[in-house]
């Protein structure tokens, strides 16, 4: 069996980031990326700017249902139910 | 709207995921809706319409238009509850409507890509950021990235920001668009994102990876400008 450790470099890294933070490497991959973050400052950066990609992805949701759109929905759903 | 339910059968269905099927609570929700129920409709439209909002906003040019979306969806929702036959989650029918509904319209608003767009085989990161092959340090981060945990929140939160992440999601092939929204939006897990959208557990994998760091280089073009 190919040793992965000797073949993971930082051009690697980055292409497996996602299944890394994702969970669903393989344990003997997850475990490569792993020793290779430990040694390389690049790699644990490019890393955090992907958890903060993704945390900032995930502001682009409104907070509300403005209050017109929810009152147009339930007038809807009335007239539905009438009907 | 009908007044009774009439469920499914206790057939076990292999394609759906077992999480995908409809929980108690969606049960009953489900009947209070087929009985008319207001402040179910409502608890409905609290739980899903931003998250529908946010995803209908990858399929077509304006938000206007997706407000149309979201509404018309709705709609669907309302007359087509008495044929929901709980065969998969309440939240993948929706959000499968919503798809249907936008994909229709996103091709009506000529949102529309080559097929050739689909496949996107392109690197994470441009290779030029990293040591040529055949030298010392071969395939090693030329220039380090940055520290994005030295930037303040107000930049990190600020709307410029938002609107980078957004027009970034936009200029996407819209089939990463509408997994990294599904994903990282709505909070679909992998699962529900397969049940509703019909793309492989691997398709999607290479779709939000290649989605992500296409994000995170718009960001970075941006943070480091």
């Amino acid at each position: 069996m190919t040793d992965f450790a000797t073949e993971l470099n930082c051009r690697g890294v980055v292409e497996v980031v996602t299944d890394y933070l994702e969970g669903t490497l393989s344990p003997m991959l997850a475990h490569t990326v792993e020793r290779h973050l430990e040694s390389c400052e690049g790699c644990r950066r490019y890393v955090e700017q992907m958890r903060i990609t993704v945390r900032t992805v995930g502001r682009l949701r409104d907070e509300d249902v403005p209050h017109e759109i929810r009152e147009r929905l339930l007038e809807a759903f009335r007239e539905l139910t009438r009907g | 709207m009908a007044r009774r339910l009439r469920m499914a059968g206790s057939a076990v269905h292999v394609d759906e995921p077992a999480t995908a099927r409809l929980s108690l609570d969606e049960m009953h929700l489900v009947e209070r809706l087929c009985d008319g129920d207001e402040s179910a409709f409502e608890l409905l439209v609290e739980r899903y319409h931003v998250e529908m909002l946010a995803l209908a906003r990858v399929y077509v040019r304006t938000r206007q238009i997706a407000e149309e979306v979201v509404q018309e969806t709705w709609l669907a929702v309302l007359n087509g509850i008495d044929r929901f036959e709980g065969r998969s989650s309440l939240k993948t029918w929706v959000f499968r409507i919503l798809v249907n509904t936008a994909t229709t319209r996103g091709v009506r608003e000529a949102r529309s890509f080559p097929v050739s767009a689909l496949i996107d085989e392109g690197p994470a990161v441009d290779p030029e950021r990293f040591h040529p092959d055949g030298i010392a340090f071969a395939d090693e981060w030329r220039t380090v990235p940055s520290d994005w945990r030295a930037l303040p929140e107000e930049i990190l939160m600020s709307s410029e920001t938002l609107d980078v992440v957004s027009r970034a999601i936009a200029d996407l092939p819209p089939r990463q668009g509408q997994v990294i929204a599904m994903r990282d939006i709505v909070g679909f897990g992998p699962e529900e994102v397969s049940a509703t959208l019909g793309v492989s557990r691997e398709n999607q994998r290479i779709l939000l990876h290649r989605a992500r760091s296409r994000v995170r280089a718009a960001l970075e073009a941006h943070f480091d400008d």
